[in-house]
């Protein structure tokens, strides 16, 4: 219990600095390892509460794809340069302790929140019970392709809308480009290929171009 | 102090959550910190359904965990997609400079 108590600690204390560095940070790049770093820290407390298929999902996405797609994205926009203007660009600073302030008020609401959250095992009708003969995968399979099937595949369709919308937006045609045009290619007629002229003798054939 | 239960990890998610709000209010830099600010939203949120539901017992909520991981990595795709194509045609990406709708 001790272990699992420092361990706890460990790890939130870690993704808890990081999140804030992820915000103060002057650095965009840095920021982006800093949420590398949260990732990481709160897939081990996954891991370490029992849920090892989403810890090691949340690394794969996260780690692995989102923030190296940040990374990509930061540094081909050429930000990390830009000069930080924390708190001093005074004409229209005044929304940060709003901010501020309507973040505490959200902090202290989850707090009473958890605080106050008794909890009544008769308001629950539990049918997905998690038991020991199995391991975490293999029940969250069993539960994820039978029960959840069709939110699985709406799932997989909001992937390949965002691969579809991702491309559609980034797409640019370039003026001044060679390019090949298959459709143009395969619908050639001979027609418009290739043209007979009638070669006259010491004049050649004039061939526009 | 040493007995770790449900609440702990609910604090951590609430704490994460309202770090992500102040990101959001406070940035002053690029809006690529804005949709980090949004991914440690979507992580508290993780969190708390993880907890409860190794908590109760109940697999639904580790099931949901994955579904909101999918949702957000299609935000993130689709916003950087964004955020690309307003750099390429405005040339910057400050939050203060971007002013075009006049909001």
């Amino acid at each position: 219990m001790i272990a699992h108590a420092i361990f706890f600690y460990v790890f939130s204390i870690i993704a808890v600095v990081s999140a804030i560095m992820v915000t103060v940070s002057k650095n965009t790049v840095h920021s982006v390892f800093f949420l590398i770093l949260d990732f990481i820290s709160i897939s081990c407390l996954f891991i370490m509460v029992g849920a090892e298929f989403l810890g090691m999902i949340m690394l794969i996405v996260y780690v692995g794809a989102v923030a190296v797609l940040f990374l990509f994205v930061v540094m081909m926009l050429n930000v990390a340069q830009q000069k930080n203007q924390w708190f001093i660009s005074e004409q229209n600073s005044g929304h940060i302790p709003v901010g501020l302030l309507i973040s505490a008020i959200i902090f202290f609401e989850l707090i009473i929140v958890i605080g106050g959250w008794k909890y009544k095992p008769d308001l629950f009708e539990t049918t997905n019970l998690i038991t020991n003969e199995i391991s975490n995968t293999h029940s969250l399979g069993q539960v994820l392709y039978t029960d959840y099937i069709h939110i699985f595949q709406i799932s997989g369709m909001i992937l390949l809308i965002a691969m579809i919308g991702a491309i559609v937006l980034t797409f640019r045609q370039r003026e001044g480009v060679k390019k090949q045009s298959y459709l143009k290619q395969i619908s050639r007629e001979r027609s418009e290929g290739v043209e007979v002229l009638e070669v006259t003798s010491n004049k050649g054939v004039k061939i526009d171009d | 102090m040493t007995e770790i239960g449900l609440g702990h990890y609910l604090t951590l998610g609430a704490v994460i959550f309202s770090i992500g709000i102040i990101g959001i209010f406070l940035n002053r830099k690029n809006i690529i910190v804005i949709l980090m600010s949004i991914e440690l939203i979507l992580l508290a949120v993780n969190i708390n359904l993880v907890s409860f539901s190794i908590y109760l017992g109940d697999l639904s909520g580790q099931v949901f965990t994955l579904f909101i991981l999918t949702v957000a990595a299609a935000e993130a795709a689709i916003g950087l997609a964004i955020i690309v194509v307003y750099y390429r045609n405005s040339g910057t990406i400050r939050v203060e400079e971007i002013d075009k709708l006049k909001g």
